[in-house]
């Protein structure tokens, strides 16, 4: 037998302090673990959404272009307007508006600016009032997806930086050299030798891995088995060595010229682009040293360009290099003129919320694949309601328990958790090809998501009924009603709020639904908002996955506006859901 | 025009409603309580057999007769063109169809417009029939059921059968939409197999997955359909999926179910419940836009090569995507186990953390095993996820920075490809049909213990 003082003493032990302190610590691991995981998943969300809100932004407001454009007699047929070319026009006034533009490639560059709907708009505008024909108007025209990109920013910012010098530009419309009395450009020369060193970075890492690589060769031909394999190897090995040296000669090369001050560096598609506002022209420069260089003129220089004080003449860099963005400098220059002109407006963007798809992101708008969804969700919910509701009813007040019944129960159950795309295959090979169901129709995608949807939806009816108290139905009974009676007048009103509950829930799920309705072909790309359940239609979510493949920048951020959309129908979904099971369900 | 009809249909019901039931009402004259049954219910009598005539005539005549079509004009096309293969001759009336409808054709030759302007006769022909008849039938069924209408008339017993019938007929449904996978899975995966000349182990066990490009005369190569890359793909982006969902789902839901003030739980589980609610095209585009990019870069910091489609990405995504999943089947199972279980483990003095440790987790095992089968089987079959941010190209590895395909990938691209839907048909439910043999085996297990395991302690 222990004594109490051996035992207190035990207990008292240094040894079992020790325990005690591990024991507890142990509980404050477990707790934690528990608090980091709930924080993983919140940060998860939270990045999530950030993700998609933050980049949604961008497709909040649309760019317009005010500019005037001479609807002349000679071009357009105040008779019959609609047949006029009004894209041969709006090009004709830009390249009006930019007459230094005229090779091929700068009037591309040019016509770019604005987007291809613009002259459909300005026709549309001269249909409706033949009276302009003749006249000079100011039309808005819609800038394209670039243009609108640059706009906000997305492509750099045109910063003007600080200089006072004196400034002279000499040269004809293909090369212009500078001067500049101080030295202004010093800056942006530093800026241009940290990017040689960067440079030079990734040329030393590139030669690591040749050096790597001639290791391991140089090791396997020390074991090959055969002389051929070893010269093999080996020749390998030597001509990765002469790869190595290339490549950090190229980087010594231009650490070398970062390290010196002065001299002059050339400016390409991948160095910072610096632009020089001369007078009224404007000049790219292609190579800089700190008190000038030489460029080439996007807007010819004024009658006079020398000896300019440092109010006359302007400096930008856009640290972006053009390698690495949509717009050209020519095209900022162009929009920058623009803007100081005042030409330039950003309104908000009422066409996402009422065009249909469109291949031209700027154009594209989200009515069409809303209007889909709400047709596809009309079929579903008018097939998945009452067959889910009625089967619920059939399962709970009438089925005998046998093993029929039983047998239904576990492939409800196990419906609920067969993969959604499963359900399309059978949409596809069913519906469509053996009941001619129209191919990408709402209707097809409708049946689809019903049947996808009619488990939950029996599931939470079954659950709803089964909490209506028996003591209702004996009452019923007692009266005399039969029972159907009972279990349509009495038992499905008090299970209603529950019911609906569910079926919302199921219904919120469908609208997210996106692997079946693809595998009907309601991925298929489709301009007209639809007008019946029998035409073809794209759905919110399948446009969220369709926009998400295109490569144009501006689709990105239309895909995650189509996404906030979606996400809010789905919270007023849910909210709704809530709302009914805290006003309306009763605890028995 | 079919759309039309039912609505057609559906206002000829509710007209029997009322004249019936106005009918019946004159009969019964001064003395209402003669009647036997109500006299909505004899409205009701008659609304059931218009509706469910009109509709039965319709889908028959409807389906029947587009079969009829088909073969009136396949044997056109057959006569015209005797020896050309089965495929082409579909294409022909595909084309066909597509232009009596106003649309596009991918040819245009005599013979298509000729079957063209044949289909459009006999299609006009089927439509007004499908029409006549099921109107003509429905008005039968309601005036059949109007002259049956006495004062001893059991209608409300009648339509009370009928009823029942239908609610039956709704919980068969459920059953049907089973049979229906199976069959329509089996029989295209049966044509597939008997295709590559029933060389199943090839299909199972090959590493080489291009199924399209070994394409003669509609036949597939048997050694270009190894569907083994596709499988691995599949397990290592649900293996790296599990990884993540697993812990925090299960860590979550100790600590709610366990430790939590009702404070914590009031936002956490909401948090949980609207990462359950996002659609999946949402964590793709996440998975896509934000987490593979943020991969590649970490991994290009340590120096590793990431592919900008690498199985990691997908994973993760998908294992966030599970995590709510998990954690509240898991909470419901935890919460299940009875209170007695914990009493006496504290009341031998085990601690908290050793309580859910050695007596809760091991009473709650079954139930968490069921909850993560049933969380493999959801990442298994999940698309859009996989879809937009893991690859397309059969890749057989087990590196996580990989890019690696899976089944679901494959059956999208097989689809949604350009090749004609005869042949893609093939492997595709093909692979479908292996993915419900998957999920349904995992389902039915995971279903099967959680039913043991509540039988425990109820």
């Amino acid at each position: 037998m222990v004594s109490m003082a051996e035992l207190s003493k035990h207990h008292g032990s240094e040894a079992s302090a020790r325990r005690l302190k591990k024991r507890k610590w142990a509980e404050i691991r477990l707790r934690a673990y528990g608090i980091a995981a709930l924080t993983l998943a919140g940060m998860a969300l939270a990045a999530l959404l950030w993700s998609v809100v933050g980049k949604a932004g961008y497709a909040l407001s649309e760019t317009y272009i005010n500019l005037p454009i001479t609807v002349s007699a000679d071009d357009v047929d105040a008779s019959d307007p609609g047949s006029a070319n009004f894209d041969g026009l709006t090009k004709d006034m830009l390249r009006e508006t930019f007459p230094s533009a005229s090779s091929r490639s700068a009037k591309r560059e040019l016509y770019d600016l604005l987007s291809s709907g613009a002259s459909f708009e300005l026709r549309e505008r001269v249909i409706a009032d033949p009276s302009l024909v003749g006249q000079t108007v100011d039309n808005r025209f819609l800038a394209s997806d670039i243009a609108d990109l640059y706009v906000k920013g997305e492509f750099g910012e045109l910063t003007s930086t600080p200089h006072k010098g004196t400034l002279s530009a000499i040269g004809d419309e293909d090369e212009v050299s500078v001067s500049n009395t101080s030295n202004d450009f010093a800056d942006i020369l530093a800026g241009v030798k940290r990017g040689l060193l960067d440079q030079s970075a990734t040329l030393r890492r590139q030669a690591a891995r040749q050096d790597a690589g001639f290791n391991v060769m140089s090791s396997r031909s020390g074991n090959a088995a055969t002389e051929e394999e070893a010269a093999s190897l080996m020749a390998d090995a030597s001509s990765r060595a002469t790869e190595r040296d290339r490549l950090i000669a190229l980087a010594e090369d231009l650490e070398a010229r970062a390290a010196t001050a002065g001299g002059t560096e050339a400016l390409d598609d991948t160095t910072p682009s610096v632009l020089l506002k001369v007078g009224t022209g404007w000049v790219k420069m292609s190579e800089i040293s700190a008190t000038g260089g030489k460029g080439t003129p996007i807007v010819p220089l004024g009658a006079n360009s020398e000896q300019l004080p440092p109010e006359q003449w302007k400096y930008f860099v856009n640290t972006t290099p053009e390698a690495s963005r949509k717009i050209s400098d020519s095209q900022i220059v162009w929009i920058e003129t623009l803007k100081a002109q005042g030409a330039v407006e950003t309104v908000f963007n009422w066409r996402f919320f009422t065009a249909g798809d469109s291949r031209e992101p700027e154009l594209a708008g989200i009515w069409g694949a809303a209007v889909g969804s709400f047709w596809t969700m009309l079929v579903t919910f008018f097939l998945a309601f009452p067959i889910g509701v009625l089967a619920a009813i059939y399962l709970e007040e009438f089925a005998p328990k046998n093993r029929i019944t039983d047998f239904v129960e576990v492939n409800i159950n196990n419906l609920a958790a067969v993969p959604s795309i499963v359900f399309g295959l059978l949409g596809l090979a069913v519906f469509i090809t053996v009941f001619g169901v129209p191919r990408s129709s709402p209707l097809a995608g409708g049946i689809v998501l019903a049947l996808m949807t009619l488990p939950t939806i029996i599931i939470a009816s079954r659950a709803a009924i089964r909490a209506v108290p028996p003591s209702i139905r004996d009452a019923a009974l007692g009266l005399g009603a039969s029972r159907l009676q009972t279990s349509f007048h009495h038992v499905f009103p008090l299970a209603m709020p529950g019911i609906l509950t569910g079926t919302i829930i199921g219904m919120a799920q469908a609208l997210g639904e996106t692997a079946p309705l693809i595998m009907v072909g309601m991925v298929a790309f489709i301009v007209d908002v639809p007008t019946g359940i029998t035409e073809k239609a794209s759905v919110l979510p399948v446009q969220v996955y369709s926009w998400s493949d295109f490569p144009e920048r501006a689709f990105e951020a239309r895909t995650a506006a189509a996404i906030c959309v979606l996400l809010a129908f789905l919270v007023i979904m849910n909210a709704l859901a809530v709302f009914l099971r805290k006003r309306f369900e009763r605890r028995w | 025009m079919l759309l039309v009809t039912l609505v057609l249909i559906f206002a000829l019901s509710g007209l029997f409603y009322t004249f019936n039931a106005s009918r019946a009402r004159s009969i019964a004259g001064d003395n209402q309580a003669a009647l036997h049954s109500r006299p909505n219910y004899h409205g009701l009598y008659a609304l059931l057999w218009t509706l469910i005539s009109g509709l039965a005539v319709m889908l028959v005549i409807w389906i029947a007769g587009s079969v009829l079509v088909e073969n009136a004009l396949m044997s056109d096309i057959a006569a015209a063109t005797p020896d050309m293969p089965q495929i082409q001759r579909d294409l022909i009336l595909n084309d066909a169809r597509a232009m009596s409808q106003g649309n596009i054709a991918s040819t245009d030759d005599p013979l298509r417009q000729q079957i063209a302007e044949s289909y459009g006769k006999l299609a006009g022909i089927h439509i007004w029939m499908t029409i006549l008849a099921s109107l003509g039938t429905a008005f039968v069924a309601g005036s059949i059921a109007n002259r049956r209408i006495t004062v001893d008339f059991r209608a409300r017993n009648r339509s009370e059968t009928i009823i029942r019938a239908i609610l039956w007929t709704s919980a068969a449904i459920a059953v049907l939409t089973t049979i229906g996978i199976v069959l329509s899975l089996i029989f295209e995966t049966l044509t597939f197999f008997s295709n590559i000349g029933w060389r199943i182990d090839k299909f199972l066990f090959g590493t080489r997955w291009s199924p399209l490009s070994g394409v003669h005369d509609g036949n597939l190569d048997a050694d270009k359909v190894g569907a083994l890359p596709l499988f691995a793909g599949t397990f290592l982006i649900t293996a790296i999926a599990m990884l993540v969902a697993v812990p925090i789902g299960l860590f979550a839901a100790v600590y709610l179910s366990e430790f939590a003030s009702p404070r914590t739980r009031a936002w956490s589980k909401p948090m949980l419940e609207i990462l359950a609610g996002i659609p999946t095209v949402v964590y793709g585009f996440f998975a896509a836009i934000t987490v593979a990019p943020f991969i590649r870069r970490t991994g290009e910091a340590f120096g590793l090569n990431v592919a900008s489609e690498s199985a990691l990405a997908a994973g993760v995504v998908m294992g966030i995507m599970i995590i709510p999943f998990i954690s509240s089947l898991s909470d419901d199972v935890i919460n299940s186990v009875p209170q007695s279980l914990r009493d006496g483990s504290y009341g031998l003095g085990a601690t908290k953390a050793e309580t859910i440790r050695q007596v809760v987790m091991p009473a709650a095992l079954p139930g968490i095993v069921s909850a993560v089968l049933l969380g493999v089987s959801r990442a298994v079959g999940e698309t859009m996820i996989v879809v937009m941010a893991a690859g397309q190209g059969a890749n057989l590895t087990f590196n996580p920075m990989e890019a690696v395909t899976t089944v679901t990938v494959q059956i999208v691209m097989l689809i949604t490809g350009d090749t004609e839907a005869t042949v893609a048909a093939g492997p595709a439910f093909t692979l479908g049909f292996t993915l419900f043999c998957i999920t349904l085996v995992l389902n039915i297990i995971a279903l099967r213990i959680v039913r043991k395991y509540r039988e425990l302690y109820d």
